[in-house]
């Protein structure tokens, strides 16, 4: 009877502790939601900071945000993709490919502000593109790289080797039957590992503080080598830097929420997409 | 004759596009070389002058009227005392949250539960660093009667539920790998659930939880905006979790935008960027090689 009192209790225990940060969660996502939904509205939505950001919107910094996600994926997207290939497609088991592989898990471990302190170093200062919306991406690129990496090869791993063997077995190249037999199975795959990829990078500050991040910009930029502002770095300077914080609390707290909702329905899509992708494999499969 | 020739050209091109791809995977190496090589860039000549020795001091106050100093072991004393508090805390939530998820958790619980895990993992640093500024750091302040709730534990709280998705989907990973004979041969035994989780299962899978934890401390190390805004950024040698520290992390993000550049203060802060680059790529290491053996077991 002890014993099974024990044991009663220290699986309450186990799952005390697992609600306790489902709770933690619910509570964060609530709090933000309910105090910065009064917040939305057209004109926080649609127009420039006025006072330090204490009245007006946050349009240049929801442009900067969307740019730099842009931007970012643009070169990370191709570049990870064509890794992930490369890994699973070409690669034997060799010293080159696990320099590769060892690469790619230390560049997942990378903190992002060292990534920060690099983009500075070789974009900003060296490649003489200043602190620009260019610099900026190619730092979240760098970034994003090994999510995007990982999961596509994953993706790549669900294709069954028959489908290779097939086309090898008609005399298709390697490169066809990349094309024809691997590819357009594997891209819905690989599309929800670079959107990870991006949802990683989204609510990034570090990195951006130092390679393209503006206080405040009266105008949105004009090219790739132009300032922009960015909501994570918006939020961090309304929550610490204003002189009179409590009164800016709703221009926090709807920042936030935005900054939230576009994070959230990034990783969201991807969580759908592999969803939908992995019931259509089911039936492939049976 | 034309077949050979087409075979030929085919031939030609797969090698071009091998080569394209090859490069593109190359690019994670390039990447990791220019990291170290342009920290080590900006950092170097600060050993020249005013010499490494400058670092190891125990006083960090990089703009003085009369003498600058460049101590940073304040700064890792910082960010080692707020790694240890939030991995006390996110280990016991992380790994029971892990073994509770895969072994007690119905499907339909699981189902509901995984998702929050997910988001968590998913909410930008800084939105939990507001949430830490405007809710818990209040409460700390009141719970704990303390003048000020920026401090090392508000810090700790905060990234120790940082490291919990880490923690709970690698050992998740690791619980699930150990090999059903194992719990089946224990539960005919007559050994109870529990008994059959803490004694085989965990055990069993303990390499990859340890290297989930690594995983977690790396994170939490490497986490820059939460800390920089609710530990307060007094840059001092304490034990204390309730004194206010600054972490390696915070010290170059809220330094390295006002500081002249090549200054002896820039390249002190590309200094802490490099010890910290360090520091991770350690625990890296130690979790890749630990993961790795327990891959090979059967």
């Amino acid at each position: 009877m002890n014993r099974r009192l024990q044991e009663a209790a220290l699986i309450w225990l186990m799952r005390a502790l697992t609600y306790t940060v489902v709770f933690a969660v619910g509570f964060i996502i609530l709090d933000i939601v309910w105090k910065g939904s009064p917040a939305l509205n057209w004109e926080f939505l649609s127009q420039f900071p006025r006072r330090s950001g204490a009245e007006g919107g946050i349009l240049p910094a929801i442009f900067g945000t969307l740019s730099l996600l842009l931007g970012s994926s643009l070169i990370a997207l191709p570049l990870g993709m064509a890794s992930a290939i490369y890994l699973n497609e070409y690669a034997r088991h060799g010293r080159f490919t696990s320099i590769i592989r060892m690469a790619i898990v230390t560049l997942a471990g990378v903190p992002s502000i060292v990534f920060g302190l690099f983009g500075l170093g070789l974009f900003v200062i060296f490649f003489k593109f200043g602190a620009s919306i260019l610099a900026g991406s190619l730092t979240l690129a760098c970034m994003m790289l090994p999510t995007v990496i990982v999961s596509s090869e994953e993706a790549l791993k669900t294709i069954p080797m028959s489908l290779r063997e097939g086309s090898f077995a008609l005399g298709a190249s390697k490169w066809q039957t990349i094309r024809t037999n691997v590819l357009p199975y594997a891209i819905p795959g690989m599309l929800t590992g670079a959107i990870l990829g991006v949802g990683r990078v989204a609510g990034e500050t570090a990195p951006i503080l130092l390679t393209v991040a503006a206080f405040y910009l009266p105008r949105l930029p004009k090219s790739v080598f132009d300032q922009v502002m960015a909501l994570p770095y918006h939020l961090y300077v309304l929550a610490t830097q204003h002189p009179d914080a409590t009164k800016v609390r709703p221009m926090q707290y709807g920042t936030a929420l935005v900054l939230l909702l576009i994070v959230l329905s990034v990783n969201l899509g991807a969580i759908l997409l592999r969803g939908k992708i992995r019931k259509r494999y089911a039936k492939l499969e049976s | 004759m034309q077949f050979f020739g087409a075979y030929q050209l085919s031939n030609w091109k797969d090698k071009v596009i091998k080569l394209i791809f090859l490069s593109a995977a190359s690019t994670s190496v390039l990447v990791v070389a220019l990291i170290f090589l342009f920290l080590g860039n900006e950092a170097i000549p600060f050993a020249r002058d005013p010499g490494i020795g400058e670092l190891w001091q125990s006083r960090w106050s990089p703009v003085s009227f009369v003498k600058e100093s460049f101590g940073i072991i304040p700064l890792i004393t910082g960010s080692l005392l707020v790694t240890l508090i939030a991995i006390v805390l996110a280990v016991p939530f992380g790994v029971g949250g892990a073994v509770y998820l895969s072994e007690i958790a119905s499907k339909g619980e699981k189902e509901f539960l995984k998702p929050f895990i997910e988001l968590l993992a998913g909410i930008p640093s800084v939105v939990i660093g507001f949430f830490g500024l405007i809710v818990l750091s209040p409460l700390i302040k009141q719970v704990f009667h303390l003048s000020s709730g920026l401090n090392a534990i508000t810090g700790g709280i905060l990234l120790a539920l940082m490291a919990v998705p880490t923690i709970v989907s690698v050992s998740e990973d690791a619980i699930r790998a150990v090999p059903g004979y194992l719990t089946e041969a224990s539960l005919a035994l007559g050994a109870t659930r529990l008994q059959t989780i803490w004694k085989v299962t965990v055990p069993a899978a303990i390499s990859g939880i340890s290297a989930a934890i690594l995983l977690g401390i790396g994170r939490v190390i490497g986490e820059t905006m939460t800390v920089m805004m609710v530990t307060g950024n007094a840059a001092r040698i304490t034990l204390s979790p309730f004194q206010s520290v600054r972490t390696m992390t915070a010290t170059i993000a809220a330094e390295m935008g006002e500081v002249p550049f090549g200054s002896d203060h820039y390249r002190a802060l590309f200094w802490v960027g490099i010890i910290l680059l360090l520091f991770t790529f350690a625990l890296v290491l130690l979790s890749h090689r630990i993961m790795k053996k327990y891959k090979s077991l059967p």
